[in-house]
């Protein structure tokens, strides 16, 4: 990709570059901002020659320089042209063979923001002209929705800490963030969202997760003032890290209310759009949040949601009137995913608890504790196990919520799951996530629990709003999971303490789980707002969900 | 205002204590007179069989000093090997009458400790079997099942008969008793190559000293890594991680509800038991179902190592008396307050697995499958045994 002097000497190369750009426009749009493999590779291997040529000759002419960096993308760029015409964004195989494998060169921060001024001014250009000769880039989004989604995912980072260049990629992106995104480069005040750092020994199996201590709160390398992030975006990344707000409605109603509240402070600089140049505002909050514990499936939807609506702003509408429009959007969004969906997810469960049943719950569901104190305001007679595990004993919490209800209660650990269990006709469970597979993600022991169910034969149900259900697909709890403070399995019985001092030991290891992933086998049925499905039905609702969108 | 439940049970614990001192000077005073010659053996026996009794009884609350069950086991054979030798009886039957008798006593103290159990009916055959040695000589060991067939009609005043040597033999054979009890764990070591190729994951729960031993054994010629469940209340899993990183063995500590999530990746689970059952069960620490259930499904091996003295008569049916429950106050503690009021706390300490959940059972004279282990206890125990 040539910068802005080697497209004023080439000419030819004008006509077939804006082309390419427009198509890297339409995968950037399709993608977020970043570019596909390919062409990040096509990008380093120009810049490596730009740098060998520096080094090679100190002085020769800038223009010979750009000739021939120009020289080098113009074989390719034909290549790439005709597979990147074609409607699908595949993979361009072609660029691949004339690009190497290298890593960027030291311009890659100077050639971005060039870029980036030429996507703007690209932009603008482009929404003069909306018929133009554009079908090849919009016929792409209109396609999607019939046909099957095309495969290219960006793998989240917060599953790559073993990989030292996706590591090294994610500081940079960070540091970027305090650059802010406004295409220009302008405003340069403001701090660097902080990069944490992991805490201890990791457990071989698990060294792609990150794992944070507790007591080195992602807030401590921001220093005042922290211009660039809201202040209550850091109140709600503390709270989320302390583990003060947990459980996935709680995060994403945190995450929802603390938006409205940006949204209200947030006002538009001069020369820029808001539906554009909020969603660059909000993209290093949720870098922040994200550092300070990794999203949920649920506040990914959510996020999701909110950007959409956002640049569906009309650019016509003024800013009062935008900002009263996202925050009823927002406000609606609560109310029918959260609230109405948990009345409705409420009335079906309730018509499969009989009187003299024996419920089994697991540590704290928001939605399953909702359920039973329903059930019990409608008179129905049942008592019901608190199943609790450690290092959380979120159990305990469950419990003061049932017992001030009045509901008839029995604590047990989940070690005395097999003692309980014949005594239990029906167990309820809440879950994280629902995967596109059937699992069911949820908090680490659900999986357990629904297995001693199956062979005690006690049918298991599974109650989740449909705002959860995520198009990813897992099989194991080991590749996307989220590992806490290990220091939280310590434990003092008798005055001693024997994992005290696990960090000198040398050998020894400490894994703290935070979710674990349950197959469809062992769950029989999943209660959604949607109505009563079986677990396999979770991609059938998802095709629901993107057609009405 | 609330006083802790500990300060409680150590005034009973002590009450108890003091009483039975003074039950035991009472006797003395009573029961036997101090001039005679064999009373000092006598109250000697009556004393240390009254300690081992209250020991037994205090360690079973959980509070006292925790003993494995090899050392229970070694004491309760020293104990009858002593009462053998001291207590006054003139045949066979007599003997076996007494030993009953103490045994009955000391199950009754700790019902939950079967390893006592388990020695006096190794005792009580081995005495069958030196009277049957005894009384006829010339006929072998024969097949177990035409001994059922036709020792029918073997009653108690067979054992009326007296022989000098049943003494010294009985003691004898005690004795032997005693050298297989201290080479169990060394037995069961052993074998650990057997079983441990190199770069397994090994998982276990809680804490077992035959395990323990087992792994180190292993850990000395060939590399793997132990995971290692806590096993809440107690988190007894926490000392024998710590134990075996001291062997330079990679150990991962787990919470138990992770137990489901991690059973992916392990190779093998090896454990240990508090008894084995007649048909092949355990009664296991609790959380062991839950492992075994997770192995089943992910088709892993569950070895069990329990010594032979482990392996009590008894079947799981009995409802009432399988279970032993220690204080709640583990599971949910005094500090949470009014709602302790309303609700139910459970911490039981046994769970049941049963035989076909599990793989191999490691013991001290080699391993066997679940369905193998009624002809070893046709081996160990006499039926008329099984009750005491």
């Amino acid at each position: 990709m040539a910068d802005s002097d080697g497209r004023q000497v080439d000419g030819v190369n004008h006509a077939t570059d804006k082309d390419v750009k427009l198509q890297e426009i339409a995968l950037a749009k399709n993608e977020g901002k970043e570019l596909t493999k390919e062409e990040k590779q096509r990008l380093r291997k120009e810049k490596k020659q730009h740098k060998k040529n520096k080094k090679d000759d100190k002085g020769p002419p800038e223009k010979e320089k750009e000739k021939e960096k120009a020289s080098v993308p113009a074989p390719s760029k034909p290549a790439t042209q005709s597979p990147a015409h074609k409607a699908a964004p595949a993979p361009v195989h072609a660029s691949e063979s004339a690009a190497a494998a290298e890593k960027p060169a030291k311009s890659k921060a100077e050639l971005r923001a060039e870029r980036r001024a030429r996507q703007d001014s690209e932009r603008t250009s482009k929404q003069g002209k909306k018929e133009g000769g554009q079908q090849s880039a919009s016929s792409k989004p209109k396609a999607t929705p019939n046909e099957l989604q095309p495969v290219v995912k960006r793998l989240p980072e917060h599953v790559q800490v073993d990989d030292p260049a996706a590591l090294k990629k994610l500081a940079k992106k960070l540091e970027r963030q305090q650059k802010s995104g406004q295409g220009c480069g302008l405003n340069k005040t403001g701090v660097e969202v902080p990069l944490r750092s992991d805490y201890g020994y990791k457990v071989s199996l698990f060294s792609h997760l990150h794992q944070y201590s507790r007591k080195s709160p992602p807030t401590l390398q921001i220093s005042i003032p922290a211009t660039v992030i809201h202040p209550s975006i850091v109140r709600l990344g503390l709270q989320y890290s302390q583990g003060i707000i947990a459980g996935s409605n709680a995060r994403s109603v945190a995450l929802l209310h603390t938006f409205k509240q940006v949204i209200q402070d947030y006002s538009t600089p001069p020369n820029e759009e808001l539906s554009r140049d909020l969603v660059n505002k909000l993209s290093p909050y949720i870098s922040f949040l994200s550092q300070c514990r990794p999203l949920s499936a649920s506040m990914g939807n959510a996020i999701k949601y909110i950007k959409k609506e956002i640049s569906n702003i009309p650019s016509q509408c003024k800013e009062e009137e935008a900002k009263g429009k996202l925050q009823a959007c927002i406000d609606s969004y609560i109310n029918e995913k959260i609230i109405l969906a948990s009345e409705a997810i409420s009335k079906y469960a309730i018509e499969k608890i009989s009187d003299g049943d024996v419920i089994l719950v697991y540590g704290c569901s928001s939605l399953v504790n909702h359920i039973l104190c329903k059930a019990f305001e409608k008179q129905r007679k049942f008592r019901v196990i608190v199943v609790d595990s450690r290092p959380r004993l979120e159990g305990r919490e469950a419990l003061r919520r049932l017992v001030k209800k009045g509901i008839r209660c029995t604590y047990v650990l989940i070690s005395a799951l097999s003692y309980i269990l014949p005594e239990v006709s029906k167990v309820f469970l809440g879950a994280h996530a629902l995967l596109a597979n059937g699992y069911v993600m949820s908090r680490v022991g659900t999986s357990q629990i629904a297995l001693v169910a199956k062979a005690y034969n006690v049918p298991v149900l599974v109650c989740c709003e449909t705002y959860k259900f995520c198009e990813r697909v897992q099989t194991d709890s080991f590749v996307s999971n989220e590992l806490d403070d290990p220091d939280d399995l310590i434990v003092t019985r008798n005055g001693k303490s024997h994992l005290e001092n696990w960090q000198t030991v040398k050998s020894l290891g400490l894994l703290n789980l935070v979710y674990d992933v349950t197959p469809p086998d062992f769950v029989d049925l999943v209660i959604t707002d949607l109505g009563m499905i079986p677990c396999t039905s979770v991609p059938v609702v998802l095709r629901v969900k993107n057609v009405d969108q | 205002e609330i006083h802790e439940p500990e300060e409680v049970s150590v005034w009973f614990r002590e009450g108890s204590s003091c009483c039975q001192e003074t039950l035991a000077r009472n006797q003395r005073f009573t029961e036997t007179p101090v001039n005679m010659p064999g009373a000092d053996k006598e109250t000697d026996l009556s004393e240390r069989i009254e300690s081992f009794l209250s020991e037994l009884k205090r360690c079973g609350s959980g509070a006292g000093s925790l003993r494995g069950s090899a050392e229970t086991a070694r004491e309760t054979t020293a104990l009858l090997r002593r009462i053998t030798a001291q207590a006054r009886w003139g045949n066979a039957g007599e003997l076996m009458e007494i030993i009953r008798k103490e045994g009955r006593r000391m199950t009754a103290a700790q019902p939950s400790e079967t390893t006592v159990g388990n020695m006096i009916r190794r005792v009580l055959k081995i005495i069958r079997e030196e009277y049957a040695r005894g009384s006829s000589e010339e006929t072998d060991q024969q097949e177990s099942l035409h001994k059922l067939l036709t020792s029918g009609g073997s009653s108690e005043d067979n054992f009326r008969q007296h022989f000098t040597h049943l003494k010294a033999n009985v003691i004898e054979a005690i004795n032997e008793l005693l050298t297989e009890l201290e080479g169990t764990t060394d037995n069961i070591s052993m074998q650990a190559l057997e079983h441990i190729h190199s770069n397994e994951v090994i998982m276990t729960i809680g804490r077992s000293r035959t395990v323990e031993a087992f792994l180190k054994d292993a850990a000395r010629k060939r590399k793997f890594h132990v995971i290692v469940a806590e096993c809440a209340p107690f988190c007894q899993g926490h000392e024998m991680a710590t134990s075996l990183c001291k062997e330079d063995i990679e150990t991962t500590v787990i919470p138990d509800a992770a137990i489901f999530a991690v059973m992916s990746r392990v190779n093998k689970v090896i454990i240990g038991t508090q008894t084995v059952l007649a048909n092949g069960g355990l009664r296991a620490v609790n959380g062991t179902h839950t492992l075994a259930l997770a192995a089943k499904h992910h088709s892993t091996p569950l070895i069990v190592c329990a010594p032979m003295f482990k392996l009590s008569p008894q079947f799981p049916n009995e409802e009432d008396t399988f279970h032993k429950f220690v204080s709640p106050h583990e599971v949910l503690p005094f500090t949470e307050g009014e709602i302790l009021s309303k609700v139910n706390a459970h911490c039981p300490v046994f769970d049941y697995v049963p035989p076909e959940l599990i793989t191999l059972f490691i013991s001290n004279i080699g391993g066997n499958a679940p369905s193998y282990i009624y002809r070893l206890m046709s081996e160990l125990y006499h039926p008329e045994d099984h009750e005491l």
